[in-house]
């Protein structure tokens, strides 16, 4: 079920849109903002609301690499990894972070703190190595500051 | 030396908000092409400047534009849409003028809108731009706060409302099409051209898309007219440029100059050369779908038709650069798991090969490639190239592929002869 809220939120975006199913991508935000991850029910529920088939909502939510159908950790840990920041040395940060949290890319930490994933060039390229860690964006890493990031998230 | 994209832009500091750009002049175009100019004569002016998409494929502006239908049935049901999905590895430069000078987005929009006679623009916006996007946001709401956008601006009769979609991901979404079909809802899939989105685009209906640094220089050109625009290129092509550099030199970063400059200028003189005790092998010139350039080309100058007459393009004009410390294998490797990871699946020539490619460079890299490897690649450089897939993603993935082959051939064969990566 979408909370009020969830589905308050998913309206003011609809009024932007000719009809309601252009939304979707924006719905699917919505609920992965407030619940961390997208289920199957909200698929399910968003297609509801937005007059599709479950079938098309799925295609979407399967599409978009920004869309997580698993449960995430609190916090998600962006790396890029794209060719500016491997020239700049991310293997390194890595290679840190993934032997400090004990977990590799696309895995999460037992006590559900910290999923680490990849991602693809986050235009900050004359400041690589970069990465995000949920909306905060993060350049000129070294392992140092590195570490005093992630302490701040702990 | 005129700066007019970036003669706002503090690093550091947040944009000027709409009082300050209003008293710095930033809306004067839009008062001037609401009261004074017929649309058409917008459109006019900026195909007599010449200015040419700043996307990376460098069409030119004002001709797009002139493809929409103007009769007066179209009215209400035409869009005017920002790129900013800037994805391309080793591109940053929509990102500055996003953060930096939203405003001047925004008179870009406007004025485009109007040279169209769109009623409804959209800023297809990159999901990791968050602070871009808070700062434009802002910036909207004070516009509609002024009259600069809602109903009847200015009162000029002319409505327009904009709005940010926010994506969720994907490099494929940049693509003009890819992008239409992302706004909608849908999952971001190309469309075939014909029909072309001026004439059916979101919704099936006229829309033109234009990238973020393209819009912002509309005002300008509207304030200072098309001669102005062309007198600040070297080359005559028109405007200056944001051209960015990074790897390993001495002085990361973007710099706003006039079209047309020498890629050793850029290199030595901005980005202030390689750092010490790296050396130069090679860069990217405008991103990472664009082929290499070597020693060899350091004084060709950065425009769109220079570069792409030494077989390259100036893309996007952020380049990327190859030292000597970094292996050109996996250098390329890199690259080519990008584009595989980024197809988005729809035609079989990029779902299939891409990831080919990038299995056989794994291959060669971790040092159990075989020879016959190089033709496979070889051929998948042509296979994957112009006319064999429904989009410019594969032949994007294949222009780093193979220059590469071209340039670091030997490198290529000592990963194999060694049986591993002489860099590691």
């Amino acid at each position: 079920m979408l909370t009020d809220e969830e589905k308050k939120e998913i309206l003011e975006e609809v009024k932007h849109y000719p009809s309601p199913s252009v939304a979707c991508i924006d719905a699917l935000k919505i609920v992965q903002h407030h619940r961390g991850w997208v289920s199957d029910e909200s698929v399910k529920d968003i297609s509801e609301m937005l007059a599709m088939s479950n079938e098309e909502a799925d295609s979407v939510a399967t599409f978009y690499s920004r869309i997580y159908r698993q449960p995430v950790g609190r916090n998600v840990i962006l790396i890029c990894d794209s060719i500016s920041c491997m020239i700049m040395g991310y293997g390194l940060l890595y290679d840190y972070l993934s032997e400090k949290l004990g977990i590799r890319f696309g895995e999460t930490t037992s006590d559900g703190q910290f999923t680490l994933l990849p991602v693809s060039c986050l235009g900050d390229c004359d400041h690589a190595p970069v990465m995000m860690i949920n909306n905060d964006h993060f350049n000129n890493l070294t392992i140092d500051k590195v570490e005093g990031i992630l302490n701040s998230y702990k | 030396m005129e700066k007019p994209l970036s003669k706002h832009i503090r690093p550091g500091s947040p944009p000027l908000n709409l009082t300050e750009y209003l008293q710095a002049g930033g809306y004067n175009g839009i008062h001037k092409v609401l009261k004074e100019m017929a649309p058409a004569e917008v459109t006019a002016l900026v195909k007599a400047s010449n200015l040419l998409g700043r996307g990376g494929a460098g069409f030119p502006t004002g001709v797009k534009w002139s493809l929409v239908p103007m009769d007066k049935e179209f009215l209400k049901s035409k869009y005017l849409i920002c790129n900013a999905d800037e994805m391309e590895p080793g591109a940053f430069k929509d990102r500055y003028l996003l953060e930096g000078d939203p405003h001047q987005l925004i008179a870009g929009i406007i004025i485009a809108a109007y040279a169209i006679q769109a009623e409804k623009a959209y800023v297809f916006l990159r999901w990791a731009y968050k602070k871009a996007e808070a700062l434009l946001r802002k910036a909207i709401d004070e516009a509609y706060e002024a009259g600069y956008l809602g109903k009847n601006i200015l009162g000029s009769g002319f409505n327009l409302d904009l709005h940010i979609h926010s994506s969720a991901g994907r490099y494929i979404c940049g693509e003009e099409t890819a992008l239409l079909s992302a706004l909608e809802g849908k999952r971001g899939i190309p469309r075939a051209k014909p029909p072309f989105p001026a004439s059916s685009g979101l919704f099936g209906n006229p829309t033109v898309v234009n990238n973020v640094e393209t819009l912002s220089w509309i005002s300008h050109i509207v304030e200072n007219g098309a001669e102005w625009f062309k007198s600040l290129s070297l080359t005559g092509t028109g405007g200056t440029k944001l051209y960015g550099v990074s790897g390993r030199v001495k002085n990361p970063g973007i710099w706003e100059l006039p079209l047309g400059i020498t890629i050793r200028e850029l290199l030595e003189e901005h980005a202030g050369g390689m750092i010490d005790g790296y050396r130069f092998r090679g860069l990217l010139p405008g991103g990472a779908s664009t082929d290499f350039l070597t020693e060899m080309h350091l004084d060709v100058k950065m425009d769109f038709s220079t570069v792409g007459a030494v077989g390259s393009r100036m893309g996007t004009g952020t380049m990327i650069i190859l030292d000597d410390r970094t292996c050109p294998v996996a250098f390329i490797h890199n690259i080519e798991r990008f584009f595989a990871l980024e197809s988005c699946g729809w035609c079989t020539p990029c779902r299939e090969g891409l990831p080919w490619v990038e299995k056989i460079l794994a291959s060669v890299e971790e040092g159990t490639g075989k020879m016959e490897y190089l033709d496979i690649l070889k051929f998948h450089t042509k296979y994957l190239g112009p006319g064999n897939t429904f989009c410019a993603h594969a032949p994007g993935a294949a222009e780093p592929l193979q220059s590469g082959l071209n340039y670091f051939y030997d490198d290529f064969v000592k990963h194999i002869t060694e049986k591993k990566c002489p860099w590691r």
